[in-house]
């Protein structure tokens, strides 16, 4: 059971969105996100979304993954929705009782379910298309210009991939530890809250300690590795920018221009 | 010749700043490794065996004496990194000295240290994975594997650097009898294929049997030395000093002082059956 984990939420295919290069899908993302933001009418946001869903299509992953993650931003959608409706002024006017709508507040309240939405649809392409490790990897690359300002995005980078490589280990560990107490009689599931964040201590204090052990024997090994930090090091897996790569950021720096082009020509709803 | 491994007079102790206690672990060891051997180290918990292991590749530095590696002193700080490329270290758990979330990423690892070309590094990285055979496993994830799989793939780690030689901390401690079989299979395979000198360092009497040489250790010192053949027959001393020696050898030497003509020296069910064969043919 413990072996089903995988670290993030990547999506295993191999379609032309799995085979583009790390970097450029964090820059498409961005652009993406920067799209998203400007929009200032349907028409706009209509094209962005239209991006949006080529990009899912291309991408082989199934809608129900993406609906997946969008499930717990539900509330949050809503409420900003329901917020948007009643404290935007402008346009005819409804009124029920002490509630009142108007036309604009509809308008920007479904402007903005729709804005999260896409939003969360295109950073989920980004991590259901990139293996955890290659996204870390490619953030260190893209923040490589940084070195001037003496920040060691070496080491940042690092201590990601570290931190996601633990992770599984130290899932095991808790599950240990949590077995080893409950055999000594601890109970985790009675009692109120606070008896239950009490009952947690057991827990952590070996969890920690063994967590210490570790990063010292890793420390070690790394070390015995010839490992440094990042100077002189080299990189089995290169990073190519290849066709494809140019075709996506011509095609989203197009769409781009063409969504500026459209919030000028038809004018701003928000 | 001169040898590949050469301890001088070294002693070590680790010192407790806080109790202000200093714990000797290493008095006086001299012990001199030649090229393409295969030695087991073994000895009771504490008795500085995987402190010698560290003094191999200049993890720790001896208080007095020398160790010479390939003729360099660990001393040389200049000298470091080609010690450790030289004198590659697996450690007791596999899980504490994987790298990376995919077990090519990781093999790769010591080569990417190392500054080597990315192309060298990728046949690197096939061939090393193919020498330990987890070449089919190269693109899943380490916490997937095996305890005795994973301990391979941070072998491959280790001879994707070409080291010259290899020193094995406890490999087997935390593994199951089939992880440990698989590892030592391997490591057996590594020395006499490719000639890679192995320091394997084990309480385990049956890994011993497999070395060409064993160095048994107590409170600091070497107290037997010599071919497993040779050293397992001494079991009063290894007996005192908490050992156990292989069934098979101790069942014989029981017969021998029972008036029973068989060798002392004997390593495993299958020599020992074939001695009590011979020995009733005879009678016959």
């Amino acid at each position: 059971m413990i072996s089903d984990i995988t670290i993030g939420q990547y999506y295993k295919e191999n379609s032309l969105v799995h085979r583009l290069d790390a970097r450029n899908k964090i820059i498409l993302t961005v652009l993406m996100i920067a799209m998203i933001f400007s929009c200032k009418n349907f028409i706009s946001m209509g094209i962005v979304a239209l991006v949006v869903f080529l990009s899912v299509l291309l991408s082989k992953v199934p809608v129900k993954m993406f609906l997946k993650s969008l499930k717990p931003i539900i509330p949050v959608i809503l409420f900003t929705a329901i917020i948007n409706m009643f404290y935007v002024k402008g346009g005819q006017e409804w009124s029920f009782w002490i509630i009142k709508i108007t036309e604009k507040g509809i308008y920007t309240a479904v402007f903005m379910a729709v804005r999260i939405i896409l939003l969360i649809i295109s950073s989920s392409i980004l991590t259901y298309t990139t293996v955890p490790t290659m996204l870390t990897d490619a953030i260190e690359r893209l923040l490589s210009p940084l070195k001037i300002f003496k920040i060691s995005v070496h080491s940042w980078a690092m201590m990601m991939t570290l931190a996601l490589r633990f992770i599984p280990t130290l899932i095991e560990e808790i599950e240990r530890i949590t077995n080893a107490q409950k055999a000594r009689g601890a109970d985790f599931e009675n009692g109120n809250l606070i008896d239950r964040i009490k009952s947690l201590v057991p827990v952590l204090v070996p969890l920690f300690v063994s967590s210490f052990k570790r990063a010292y024997d890793l420390a070690f090994a790394m070390s015995c590795r010839c490992y440094t930090g990042g100077e002189g090091r080299t990189r089995m897996k290169q990073m190519k920018f290849t066709l494809k790569d140019v075709i996506s950021l011509l095609f989203f720096s197009a769409s781009f221009a063409v969504i500026i082009l459209i919030n000028k020509q038809f004018g701003a709803l928000i | 010749m001169s040898s590949y491994i050469e301890f001088e007079n070294v002693s070590f102790s680790y010192r407790d700043e806080e109790e202000g206690t200093v714990n000797n672990v290493i008095k006086d060891l001299s012990l001199k490794i030649d090229k393409g051997d295969f030695v087991c180290v073994l000895g009771h918990n504490g008795c500085g065996k995987s402190t010698t292991a560290k003094l191999c590749n200049a993890i720790l530095i001896p208080d007095s004496g020398r160790v010479l590696i390939d003729g360099i002193d660990t001393k040389d700080e200049d000298k470091l990194y080609d010690i450790r490329r030289k004198v590659g270290m697996v450690f007791q758990n596999p899980d504490n000295q994987i790298v990376a979330t995919i077990v090519e990423d990781d093999v790769a690892f010591g080569p990417e240290n190392l500054g080597i070309d990315p192309k060298e590094i990728r046949a690197r990285v096939d061939e090393a994975l193919k020498q330990v055979e987890m070449y089919e496993f190269r693109t899943f994830e380490p916490h997937k594997l095996s305890g005795g799989q994973k301990q391979r793939v941070a072998i491959a780690g280790i001879i994707a650097m070409k080291p010259e030689c290899i020193v094995l901390d406890e490999p087997t401690a935390m593994l199951d009898p089939r992880g440990r079989r698989e590892v030592m299979k391997t490591v057996k395979m590594l020395n006499e294929e490719f000639g890679i000198t192995v320091v394997f360092i084990t309480h385990y009497m049956d890994e011993a049997v497999k070395a060409d040489r064993v160095i048994v250790m107590d409170e600091g010192k070497i107290i037997l030395d010599g071919a497993p053949r040779e050293v397992f027959t001494h079991i009063e001393k290894l007996r005192s000093v908490g050992l156990d020696v292989p069934e098979a050898t101790e069942l014989a030497s029981l017969l021998n002082r029972h008036g029973v003509n068989i060798r002392k020296d004997i390593l495993d069910i299958d020599e020992l059956l074939d001695c009590i064969v011979s020995l009733t043919e005879d009678k016959n």
